[in-house]
């Protein structure tokens, strides 16, 4: 495990050092993959140049890995001193895109991806849920594309409510304030343009009941009934619903009406996966495990039943991406191209036992 | 290739190697040695030697490489000042160059380089760089500005580097002004009242249109200056809050807080009727309940950040409850956050969904986080009445589950509920009792004592109960001490009858066998209430408590006030003001929420005033609860005021009510006879140990007539009828510890003359010879006035008795008790050492009889705390003889006075160390019990006197 810290002597603004310091970590993440003490004996003279560029005097400068790769590369001792200039972005207003960008053919990925928070307690009552949905761009065009998105959030009669929204800093925020109109220059490649939150009682995708019988120092009775509690046509792929056993239970048995569970002990769990779970259908699973005699006396907590999933083309709260419009000086044709991906996010179901 | 292949040379001579290969000529050579010279230096080596051979390198047109040379600058040119100059003109000439990469380079590397020598050659070039063409290396300039004001701030001041500063916050590039902004504040905040910051609408509208395009970063150094900004009116504070509400869309949670920071800060200013002012507060929910998805760590911040919005402004979230719900997989330290705001938000509204919750985390195994469920379910009892008898009953489902620390911790809250709706859930009492024996912590303990204590009428047993907690009362915390004595004093109080004893026991464990002054003093008080007036004391002790606030732990006001200026800070973390954790002057300056604008306008505008109209101040009850929770149950002033302010007393010297036992023993004169008091005992010992001893050797005197006294009365007395009383002598020294030598003895006070009566017996098989005696210090400076004189050689079965002559001008050490005496007896065979107790009357000096005017001044002037109180038993003497008796031991009688068949002795005793001691007793006629008052300045000699008394009157 790698820890990052950051010392101060003075009352630090602390949410700004805990941001930095996560975005200390992407940047060294998007240089050396993985962020360890080997990749940083290996880059240690980059880690200085970028912890250079990076902050100075306790004060974060240029953060944005994608700007700090022109400047900065691994490969510096073979750059020609004249190539290596700082490139205006660094203190552009626009400081997420350099000029002189191009590419063949325009194209713009646009995903519109809604994770379900839920939280059920053991009765079956739903405590919270809420939809955390972002949009991410795959941006392939050439120079300075001005970008406006519309959503179907301010269409009549269906209104998706958007608890709250949170922009990219290429987006305008204040414009956004004033007309709602999302109008941006975007980053080269990808990027999260947008995310926001929907607090409305969702119906949980898919619904849980389960019996967990425990019988001290016998053994655990287990019977697990999924649901898919959406469309007919929608199908919900790489399911894994995780049910927590005992840390000390023993010869693991199962019978699925579909899928196949394993047993993984070292996370004290029953993995059930299936692969492809069509809207109305409803699963059954039942696990019998051993228990030892001799009890421990360590108490254990009382994990949730947690639920992963992922359903394409189709967003729980109904939000459509109406239109794209790209319009850059150069006058060229540009194709938007929209996805749609409903998954789980915090998804746990609270048990009895 | 990579990098990590310089960390690996560590062979002998490597300094010496690297020397060579950096004054190579092969430029591939020389970088290669500077890396490595540079991966010594990240692992702590010490390559301060090659200094002069890499600065060297520094002349070069390889960017990596100039990097490399100024990090190692950076590094060691403070422990090489006077070569770092050889650097000089590099910086110089880098500040010059073409490439705006190595301008900005040179001039920050230069801040960074804190030697004196160097600064001032700095100035030019940075005066340069501060108007670059380029914005990167202005940008880069601005920060080093602030770099040099923490080297050297009269330099930066007479160089005019401030105003240059200040000029660039109307830059034209937004990431100028994001950085000047930062440097000035970090300038600012050295220099409280500098004014630095010279905030006025027209800078504050370039700030906030240079917001709108610098990176996330400029813009929370912008948004944390804004907050540092008084508006003008409430039209100029709405005009910015506007500005500022797009922040909260921003992708990083500490734009978000520092924009928050500006709004909660400047809605104080709108008048609460304004449309806007609703506007803002619906807009602010969604963005704080959003940094909940962030990262852990920035959760945390927000949710401590939240923990003070809400105490500010409870509308803000009230509906949002249910997004603090705790998920399995939060850590610990978001758990118990989000525990503090549900309590915080529980309501009426949403009390079910809340208890429903708590009761869920109080199963849980994770104990810090169970026991805070259990106290939140207490706390949400006090808060939402309607909900009271839930909680109680869901407390009482937790107690049945037998988890030690559950109940522990239900037991607790279970005493705040009783203490909120009086006379409403006792009927759970019964159960709470069941669980007396599992109670090991302290607060649980002194919980359940409460209880006890309040509720003693109902519970049957509740003496029993209170008893055996009494066994083990010295191992008890203080805590539990107080409220045992508390409530046993409550118990007899409402069951006098069957509880006199166990009262009598609680007090005296208290007020004499206890080192703590708050114990004494409380048992001292109940004491005193008591003896004097049972009802009063009833009325006290009894009275209706004052019911406990709803919120116990809220955060004071102008606290709470100064935090919401630091939203987003570490001070929002702690929950301390800055000045509590940052040293230096840094955090001096309190910060202060604007006031609201009494332009008039609304019908609030009497309210007008720190905090929001029409907001009741919520009671705050500090954090120690419990010492409150006491006090209100004693409805005492708190202890401070129940010990008088000493006055210097008159003719008898300084007494020093809690100096030290000692100095309160030896008064003026003994100063000089001293000399070694060294060894001063602590204040609680010197206070709390002299009453508590009751000298075996006087107490059991056996209690035979003694007229011996008589045959030495020789004069010196004025007239004296009896003479003083001297009591047979004991074995102090039995012949089976001291080889055969048996000592027994007594003391004497004859004609102002103190001596030691001393029976010598050899019980062994030879002769004795060479006696010798020795005292330690003590606690009055008792020493041998001679030598002991045994002049014949004592033959064994042979007793000679010896009078020693003793004086009190030996050292002085306070002893336990008070009139113990260690003694030291040589002869040729060993050294035996022994102890004893002489009757303080030893030491009452035949000139002890005082002026009455000045007794009556001295018994005034002597605070009533001082008083002790005694009875003597079956004493068959007329006040008279009594006055006769006593006069022989130096106890004289200054006034009678008769009051209803009660004669009142006024009587003075001085001690050889001028201690005076004052009584008063009174004698009924036909009553054999006198009972005497004593008031002196060294209270602790009280309790000696009162046994001289008896001794005296009695035989």
């Amino acid at each position: 495990m790698t820890s990052v810290v950051a010392t101060t002597n003075k009352n630090s603004n602390a949410s700004l050092v805990y941001a930095f310091l996560y975005k200390l970590v992407e940047v060294f993440t998007e240089y050396f993959k993985e962020l360890e003490e080997e990749s940083i004996q290996d880059n240690f003279v980059v880690v200085y140049e970028l912890l250079d560029e990076l902050m100075d005097f306790g004060f974060p400068q240029t953060t944005d890995s994608k700007i700090l790769q022109e400047y900065i590369t691994q490969q510096g001792n073979k750059l020609e001193v004249a190539k290596t200039k700082v490139p205006t972005t660094v203190t552009n207003a626009v400081s997420w895109r350099s000029e002189g960008i191009k590419y063949k053919k325009n194209e713009v990925f646009i995903d519109v991806i809604e994770s379900i928070n839920v939280l059920v307690n053991a009765n079956g009552s739903v405590m919270s849920s809420d939809i955390v949905g972002c949009i991410k761009l795959k941006t392939m065009l050439s120079g300075m594309p001005e970008l406006r998105l519309g959503l179907n959030d301010r269409d009549k009669g269906k209104t998706v409510a958007m608890e709250d929204v949170k922009f990219h800093q290429c987006v305008r925020l204040s414009r956004f304030e004033s007309d709602r109109t999302i109008s941006f220059i975007p980053p080269d490649g990808e990027s999260e343009l947008m995310s926001y939150r929907i607090n409305t009682h969702v119906k949980p995708l898919i619904w849980i009941e389960s019996v967990i019988e425990k019988f001290s120092h016998s053994r655990v009775e287990i019977m697990v009934k999924a649901k898919g509690q959406f469309k007919k046509q929608s199908v919900a792929n790489n399911v894994e619903i995780r049910v927590p056993v005992p840390s000390d239970a023993d010869s693991p048995k199962f019978k699925t009406s579909t899928g196949h569970a394993k047993y993984v002990p070292e996370k004290n769990l029953v993995v059930w996966s299936i692969k492809s779970f069509p809207g109305g259908k409803e699963f059954l699973m039942r696990a019998h495990f051993g228990l030892p005699s001799v009890e421990t006396d360590e108490m254990e907590g009382k994990p949730p039943i947690t639920v992963k999933f992922e359903i394409p083309y189709f967003t729980v709260s109904g939000i459509q991406v109406r239109y794209m419009k790209i319009i850059e000086k150069s006058g060229y044709q540009a194709l938007p191209w929209v996805r749609y991906i409903t998954q789980s996010g915090d998804y746990q179901l609270r048990t009895n036992s | 290739m990579t990098d990590s292949k310089y960390f690996t040379t560590t062979k002998k001579g490597e300094i010496f190697e690297l020397k060579a290969e950096l004054n190579s000529d092969k430029k591939e050579k020389k970088k290669e040695a500077v890396k490595k010279v540079i991966a010594s230096m990240t692992v702590g080596k010490d390559v301060s030697a090659l200094f002069p051979d890499v600065v060297n390198c520094m002349q070069t047109d390889n960017l990596e490489l100039k990097k490399l040379v100024y990090l190692y600058l950076m590094n060691y040119a403070k422990s090489q000042p006077d070569m770092a100059i050889m650097a000089v003109n590099t910086f110089v000439k880098d500040c010059e160059d073409p490439n705006p990469l190595i301008r900005a380079l040179a001039v920050r590397t230069m801040g960074c380089i804190r030697v004196d020598k160097i600064t001032e050659y700095l100035c030019e070039p940075l005066r340069k760089c501060l108007k670059d063409e380029d914005p990167y290396v202005r940008k880069t300039a601005a920060v080093c500005v602030a770099k040099l004001h923490d080297i050297n701030a009269q330099l930066v001041e007479d160089q005019g580097f401030l105003d240059t500063l200040k000029d660039l916050i109307s830059d034209s590039n937004p990431m100028v002004v994001a950085n000047a902004v930062a440097a000035l504040s970090e300038i600012a905040e050295s220099h409280p009242n500098s004014n630095l910051l010279d905030l006025n609408p027209q800078t504050i509208n370039k700030l906030l249109t240079a917001l709108n395009e610098c990176t996330e970063w400029g813009q929370i150094f912008i948004l944390d200056c804004l907050a540092n900004y008084t508006p003008r009116d409430d039209r100029e504070s709405q005009s910015i809050c506007e500005r500022v509400t797009p922040r909260l869309s921003h992708a990083n949670s500490a734009v978000v807080l520092s924009a928050v920071k500006v709004l909660m800060k400047f809605m104080e200013m709108l008048p609460k009727d304004l449309d806007y002012y609703g506007t803002l507060l619906k807009k602010l929910a969604p963005p704080l309940v959003t940094l909940l998805s962030a990262e852990p760590e920035l959760q945390y911040v927000a949710l401590r950040n939240i923990n003070l919005i809400v105490q500010k402004r409870p509308e803000i979230l009230k509906h949002e409850m249910k997004v603090f719900f705790v998920k399995y997989n939060d850590p610990i330290y978001v758990k118990l956050e989000k525990l503090d705001i549900m309590i915080r938000l529980a309501s009426q509204a949403n009390i079910a969904q809340v208890l429903a919750e708590l009761k869920e985390y109080a199963t849980e195994v994770d104990v810090d986080f169970v026991r805070k469920a259990v106290r939140a379910i207490g706390r949400c009892a006090i808060k939402v009445e309607q909900s009271a008898e839930r909680c109680v009953s869901t407390l009482l489902d937790l107690i049945q589950t037998k988890v030690n620390y559950v109940v522990q911790e239900a037991i607790v809250v279970i005493k705040d509920i009783f203490r909120k709706y009086p006379n409403k859930y006792e009927s759970v009492i019964a159960t709470l009792c069941e669980n007396l024996d599992s109670l090991d912590e302290p607060e649980a303990r002194a919980a359940m004592i409460w209880i006890v204590g309040e509720y003693a009428e109902r519970i049957d047993n509740a003496d029993e109960l209170l008893e055996s907690f009494l066994e083990g009362f010295h191992d008890e915390s203080t805590q539990v001490q107080l409220q045992l004595l508390t409530a046993i004093v409550k118990l007899f109080l409402k069951k006098p009858t069957e509880t006199q004893e166990l009262v009598q026991q609680v007090l005296s464990l208290a007020t004499q066998d206890s080192d703590n002054p708050d114990l004494r003093d409380r048992g001292y008080i109940y004491w005193r209430l008591l003896s004097t007036d049972p009802v009063a004391a009833k009325e006290v002790v009894l009275a209706e408590k004052p019911l406990i606030s709803e919120e116990t732990d809220l955060i004071e006001p102008t606290l709470l006030e100064e935090l919401i200026c630091h939203i987003g800070t570490l001070a929002s973390v702690y929950h301390k003001p800055p000045s509590a954790f940052v040293e230096g002057s840094r955090g001096v300056q309190h910060k202060r929420l604007p006031a609201r604008a009494g332009s008039g306008e609304s019908a609030e505008s009497p309210d007008v005033g720190q905090s929001g109209p029409a907001e009741a101040p919520p009671a705050v009850i500090p954090s120690q609860g419990d010492l409150l929770g006491d006090l209100l149950n004693l409805d005492l002033a708190p202890p401070t005021a129940t010990i008088p302010s000493v006055q210097p007393s008159m003719q008898m010297g300084a007494m020093d009510l809690l100096g030290g036992g000692l100095d309160s023993l030896m008064g003026d004169e003994s100063d000089t006879l001293g000399g070694d008091i060294g060894g001063s005992p602590s204040m609680g010992a010197g206070l709390g140990a002299a009453p508590a001893a009751m000298p075996a050797a006087l107490g059991s005197a056996p209690a035979v007539g003694g007229g011996l006294g008589d045959l030495f009365d020789l004069g010196g007395g004025v007239g004296m009828p009896t003479g003083a009383y001297v009591a047979p002598k004991t074995v102090w020294l039995p012949a089976m510890k001291a080889k055969g030598l048996e000592i027994s003895g007594t003391f004497a006070r004859r004609g102002g003359i103190i001596q030691m009566d001393l029976s010598l017996t050899n019980k062994a098989m030879s002769v004795m010879t060479d006696f010798a005696i020795q005292f330690n210090r003590n606690s009055f400076g008792l020493a041998p006035a001679g030598p002991l004189q045994v002049l014949t050689p004592l033959s064994p079965n042979q007793t000679i008795d010896v009078s020693l002559p003793l004086s009190t001008s030996g050292p002085v050490m306070k002893m336990e008790p008070l009139n113990n005496l260690q003694v030291a007896v040589k002869n040729n065979i060993d050294v035996f050492y022994f102890s004893c107790q002489y009757p303080l009357s030893l030491l009452f000096v035949e000139d002890g009889k005082m002026e009455r005017q000045v007794f009556l001044a001295t018994w005034k002037d002597i605070p009533n705390d001082n008083e002790a109180q005694f009875q003597i038993k079956d004493i068959h003497l007329n006040s008279d003889a009594a006055s006769n008796k006593l006069q022989g031991s130096n106890i004289f009688t200054i006034a009678k006075r008769t009051v209803e068949g009660q004669d009142m002795l006024y009587q003075s005793v001085k001690l050889t160390n001028a201690i005076w001691v004052l009584a008063e007793m009174r004698i009924q006629t036909g009553n054999p019990n006198y009972t005497l008052s004593i008031k002196c300045r060294a209270p602790e000699v009280s309790q000696f006197v009162y046994q001289c008394y008896e001794l005296v009157l009695k035989n």
